[in-house]
């Protein structure tokens, strides 16, 4: 839910990076943080096991800059992509503003990909949100490895309502920021048709 | 999608004295207001350098993970969490149903002494976030459209950001 805070002339989005497990969600938000100033950036905090896996959520607080006078700051999260956290993952959804999907192009993961879309669209369903009506981008990662699915093949099967779709190499940086800048643009172009309230 | 939570001067000020005063009557360090999706909305206090952006996002995380406990086992919710360290301690307080409360305090005061003040501040600010709803629902219902920095931006606006 956007927080917009006149006092303090800031706005504050919330977009969350879904996906299955070990797609490259916490990925993306470490380059966006490796390649982002200082001044712009928060610090990354991630919520993770001994080996690294996502346990309860990654946070990242980016400052976009200045429209219209208002400060416009953007809160990235992903959530923990093992199916056993879903209690969790469902936490983090509360009052996102825009998804991101990041799907693993690789043969194998393709019905956790499947999976997972499923589990995102039950799961904003159960917060009162439905995946037609929020902004949201698909992304297509690991574009690298040699045992991808076509993009055309993975578009048709996970893309749900003629939403973006990038290809992606998280850990390269490539597709990152293009994916960012399409949610982003989406959540602020909502705004604009609500009017701000 | 939901519409976006708004708050004005007028009431940030008003929410602002409430916790400036609640710090110096509970002897705390620092106190401050952060809604249920992790966004802070006003701090007071003594702590230099801290991150309240991550403290922010810490907290939402936390009252949600212990929400998401309370249900399991049939409970409501935890309306009040405390956490002791070895120096500071957190108290952390629900007000309007949907704003967090956090209060972190030393030796130089005590969790009975931040509970009674929290009760007291809590009632206050309870009122504002009623006055905060009903400011916007007199609005909507009048047909008043907020006073948007957003009804006009455009998409070479959002360009620009990115640039």
């Amino acid at each position: 839910m956007t927080f917009i805070n006149y006092a303090s002339r800031e706005i504050n989005c919330k977009i969350v990076y879904y996906g299955p497990g070990l797609g490259g969600k916490t990925t993306n938000l470490q380059y966006i943080y490796d390649s982002t100033a200082a001044q712009a950036k928060g610090k990354l905090i991630s919520l993770a096991t001994e080996t690294d896996r996502t346990l309860f959520f990654d946070f990242l607080p980016l400052d976009l800059g200045t429209v219209r006078g208002f400060k416009t700051r953007f809160h990235l999260y992903t959530v923990p992509g093992q199916v056993f956290y879903d209690a969790s993952r469902k936490l983090i959804l509360k009052g996102v503003d825009g998804m991101v999907f990041v799907a693993d192009s690789q043969r194998e993961r393709m019905d956790a990909n499947i999976e997972s879309l499923f589990n995102l669209e039950l799961n904003l369903k159960q917060h009162g949100y439905d995946l037609m009506k929020v902004p949201y981008v698909l992304q297509l990662n690991k574009r690298d490895l040699p045992n991808v699915v076509s993009a055309a093949d993975l578009t048709a099967e996970l893309r749900r309502k003629g939403e973006p779709v990038f290809e992606g190499v998280a850990n390269r940086g490539i597709g990152v920021f293009d994916t960012l800048k399409a949610v982003a643009k989406q959540v602020l172009l909502e705004l604009r048709k609500n009017g701000g309230g | 999608m939901s519409t976006p939570v708004v708050l004005y001067e007028q009431e940030y000020e008003q929410l602002k004295r409430v916790i400036t005063r609640l710090c110096a009557d509970a002897n705390a360090k620092f106190v401050f207001l952060v809604d249920k999706n992790g966004q802070q909305i006003a701090a007071h206090g003594e702590m230099l350098n801290l991150d309240t952006t991550s403290l922010a996002s810490l907290t939402a995380g936390n009252v949600a993970a212990t929400d998401g406990l309370a249900h399991l086992i049939g409970e409501r919710g935890f309306p009040v969490l405390s956490h002791e360290g070895e120096k500071d301690n957190l108290h952390i307080s629900i007000v309007a149903a949907r704003v967090i409360l956090v209060v972190i305090f030393d030796e130089r005061s005590s969790l009975g002494l931040v509970r009674l003040r929290v009760k007291r501040a809590t009632g206050e600010m309870n009122s504002i976030f009623e006055l905060i709803d009903a400011k916007i629902d007199r609005e909507r219902d009048m047909g008043v459209a907020l006073d948007s920095p957003f009804a006009e931006i455009t998409e070479e606006d959002i360009d620009a950001l990115f640039n």
